[in-house]
């Protein structure tokens, strides 16, 4: 059975995640993408969401490149209603949530035409 | 049958003590008195004879006609292809008799380097055969090593035909080994998760139970079964007096439990009037009659499918199948049909794993739970594999395939003529949200399209383009790929996903694969398999088995270096006590030094290729791979993976 191999990772509630961005992140705080990418792999957003952010139906939603608002992106972050487990100040500050969102913003949109997905 | 082979094993070994000790002790007379003191029966026994008189003193050492054959005789009856095992000397006599007698052809030995292997290759086969193959293994040390293996297949409720070897007679055990691998009750430490057992005490015992226990395996809910084979009855002669007695019994198959009619009626009655039907589908539809049968239920209602991926139940491009839109469909559903479902709870109600554990329906308040499973027919109380109990409305004890053409012919007879207009257009929506599913997919497909550590996602479009054009068969997931072949592949026919483990006792991808791929050799099926790292990790000598029987099987590699599961776990656990996850990789990843798969193929004469990290290498690497599997061999192709 599929649903039970995924086990406790579902992801069945996490619509504030929402893959496709429904606003700009005209919010989002200076930040650096480089410095994000280490605490991306760090801080194991990419154990659900992937190395480049692109998500799993699995485990965690896409991120980027056009993420949700930063304050929707920190607060979800500290105060999950899904499956994510927290992530309180204590163990990312906010300057490191703010590169890690530079980095979520920085990844590239995929090509347009990819044969193998015609 | 000879006199001189009538005599039993307990008979000749007595001889065999008083020869020894003619042989060991000075002077005859000297013998005697040790031979009473080992055996008192022996006291009333002619005096010994003289070593002038030959014809007294031969020891019967041969036969031509052991009880194993006999045990082959029956095992032949039952038509088995073939027979996984490690070897072991407490199934000698039947081993022996296997390749010799029985000319090691149906059932053909398949040599194991591990009991799980040999029983989840069973596992594997028989899902994409729809036959058990028959295993053997030691009743002590061997069932232990098999005991996972088995709680997987009867979790998944797949018949694996197991026989295990067993010295009962503890005056006739060799000193040493034989006892530690003798047992009182072989069958106990796997009762709880086998539908069946028996030991049996004499060759028609064994032949009515050999049968038996086939007609058991195979009746809905279908599981795992064990005969316990006394070493003595493998090895001894056929007595005379038992061989009027020898026959093999007539097998005649259970018809499967159907849907009592009423309850049948009833829920096509819900299913027609129903606004928004929903179909969810388990471990369903396992033949090509199956998959028919749930076609033409979903396309009588203009249903949608969501496929949970137990059997192969719908193929992924129909245009009802929904089974990307499945919490929607369940959330706004007001009839929900589950055919076999693992957990019918779980698939109504969403748990969070937080600190505070919570649940939630679904569902609307209302709607109608109907459920066909023939799981309601045999639950056990032990192991909790049965899940949360589900709150239906109307609870079918029967096995959904075997139902299906009945509620298909109530479901016609229950649709009102001028619904036809509605469902055509309820059809037509859910065709379009098929399709759009399918573009969201493809698109998302393209995020970290040329990431290293590859995506899964090109992993998986990468190998669906070097074998779609083939008779493919996907024998084999493990590790979790984010659904991507469901999402992305074209599954049409029954042996083309076989799902999982069952019981997430993880070890089960290889072997499983290497199982089923042995099924499909002879149908010309190209046998493809997605292999976490982790997993092969379990039991690797597999691979060996597969490069000694020539086993045509492509593996790709999703290796991520990681049980990832668990390190999720860590870091849940970490972060709820707020501690950071720097340390959640300490006993949850495989790296330092990174494993080479290929290696370890190459080293059991498999061909392999990789680490693989580069995703344009990948492309190329499948098509080398795809040469040297049409060949009728197997090959691995390690790829260093993201994550999920």
């Amino acid at each position: 059975m599929r649903r039970m191999l995924l086990g406790a990772f579902v992801i069945v509630a996490v619509t504030a995640y929402a893959q496709t961005p429904q606003r700009p992140a005209a919010t989002a705080p200076g930040g650096s993408a480089e410095a994000g990418k280490k605490l991306f792999v760090a801080d194991g957003c990419y154990q659900c969401h992937g190395y480049e952010a692109q998500g799993s139906s699995a485990t965690g939603p896409r991120l980027g490149p056009r993420p949700i608002a930063f304050v929707a992106f920190s607060r979800y972050v500290r105060q999950p209603t899904g499956q994510m487990p927290p992530y309180t100040a204590k163990v990312v500050s906010d300057a490191d949530l703010a590169n890690i969102y530079a980095f979520v913003q920085s990844r590239p949109e995929p090509a347009k035409d990819i044969p193998l997905l015609k | 049958m000879s006199e001189k082979l009538s005599v039993d094993r307990r008979g000749f070994l007595k001889s065999a003590a008083v020869t020894g000790a003619a042989a060991f002790v000075p002077g005859a007379a000297s013998a005697e008195p040790q031979a009473q003191s080992a055996a008192p029966a022996l006291a009333s026994a002619p005096t010994p004879p003289r070593e002038t008189d030959p014809s007294s003193t031969v020891e019967v050492v041969t036969t031509d006609r052991p009880g194993g054959d006999f045990m082959v005789d029956v095992i032949k009856s039952l038509d088995f292809e073939f027979v996984a095992a490690n070897p072991g000397s407490s199934f000698r006599g039947i081993h022996e008799s296997i390749v010799n007698y029985g000319g090691n052809s149906a059932p053909e030995f398949i040599t194991c380097c591990h009991e799980e292997s040999s029983v989840a290759m069973a596992h594997g086969y028989f899902k994409a055969e729809g036959k058990p193959m028959a295993v053997l293994c030691h009743g002590t040390v061997g069932m232990q090593h098999a005991a996972m293996a088995i709680y997987n297949a009867y979790c998944d409720r797949v018949p694996v035909y197991i026989m295990a070897g067993n010295t009962l007679d503890a005056t006739l055990r060799r000193p040493g080994v034989e006892w530690a691998h003798s047992v009182q009750d072989a069958a106990v430490m796997v009762r709880d998760f086998i539908k069946w057992d028996d030991q049996p005490i004499s060759l028609p015992h064994f032949a009515e139970s050999a049968v038996r226990a086939y007609k058991i395996a195979m009746t809905p809910p279908m599981m795992p079964v064990l005969l316990v084979l006394d070493g003595g009855l493998q090895e001894d002669p056929i007595a005379n007096e038992i061989t009027a007695r020898l026959r093999v019994p007539k097998l005649t198959r259970a018809s499967a439990p159907q849907g009592d009619s009423g309850a049948v009626a009833e829920a096509a009655k819900l299913l027609a009037g129903a606004q928004n039907p929903v179909i969810v589908a388990d471990r369903a539809a396992r033949t090509a009659a199956g998959l028919a049968r749930l076609i033409e239920l979903a396309e009588t209602l203009q249903a949608p499918v969501i496929n949970q991926g137990g059997r192969m139940n719908f193929p992924t491009r129909h245009p009802l199948n929904q089974s990307a839109n499945a919490r929607q469909l369940i959330a706004n559903a007001d009839v929900i049909l589950g055919l076999e479902l693992t957990d019918f709870w779980g698939t109504v109600n969403a748990a969070r794993d937080s600190l505070v554990r919570t649940s939630r329906p679904i569902t609307k308040a209302g709607t109608k739970l109907i459920s066909i499973t023939a799981l309601d027919l045999n639950t056990k109380g032990n192991y909790q594999d049965f899940q949360r109990y589900p709150e239906v409305d109307i609870a079918m004890a029967a096995d959904a395939e075997a139902t299906l053409p009945s509620l298909i012919d109530a479901c016609k007879r229950a649709l009102a003529a001028d619904r036809r207009t509605a469902l055509a257009e309820r059809g037509k929506k859910l065709a379009e949200s098929h399709a759009s599913a399918l573009v969201r997919s493809r698109a998302e497909a393209g995020y970290g399209w040329d990431a290293s550590p590859i995506s899964t996602a090109r992993l998986t479009m990468e190998l669906w383009a070097a074998v779609k054009d083939e008779d493919w068969s996907l024998v084999a997931e493990s590790g979790i790929m984010s659904d991507w072949t469901a999402r992305l592949w074209n599954f049409e026919k029954h042996y083309q996903s076989l799902g999982g483990s069952g019981g997430a006792g993880v070890g089960y991808g290889a072997p499983a694969a290497i199982g089923a791929a042995l099924a499909n050799r002879k149908h010309g099926r190209f046998s493809v398999t997605i292999q976490g790292d982790g997993d092969l990790l379990y039991a690797p000598g597999v691979w060996w088995t597969a490069a000694h029987h020539r086993i045509p099987l492509l593996a790709v590699m999703h290796n991520n270096r990681a049980y990832h599961q668990e390190l999720m776990h860590l870091q849940r656990m970490a972060n709820r006590h707020q501690r950071g996850i720097t340390r959640a990789h300490i006993g949850t990843t495989i790296d330092n030094p990174n494993v080479d798969f290929a290696k370890i193929a190459q080293g059991m004469g498999v061909h392999a290729q990789g680490p693989i990290t580069n995703p344009s290498d990948l492309g190329p690497a499948i098509k080398r791979s795809i040469e040297v599997v049409k060949k009728g061999e197997p090959s691995l192709i390690d790829v260093i993976t993201q994550p999920r």
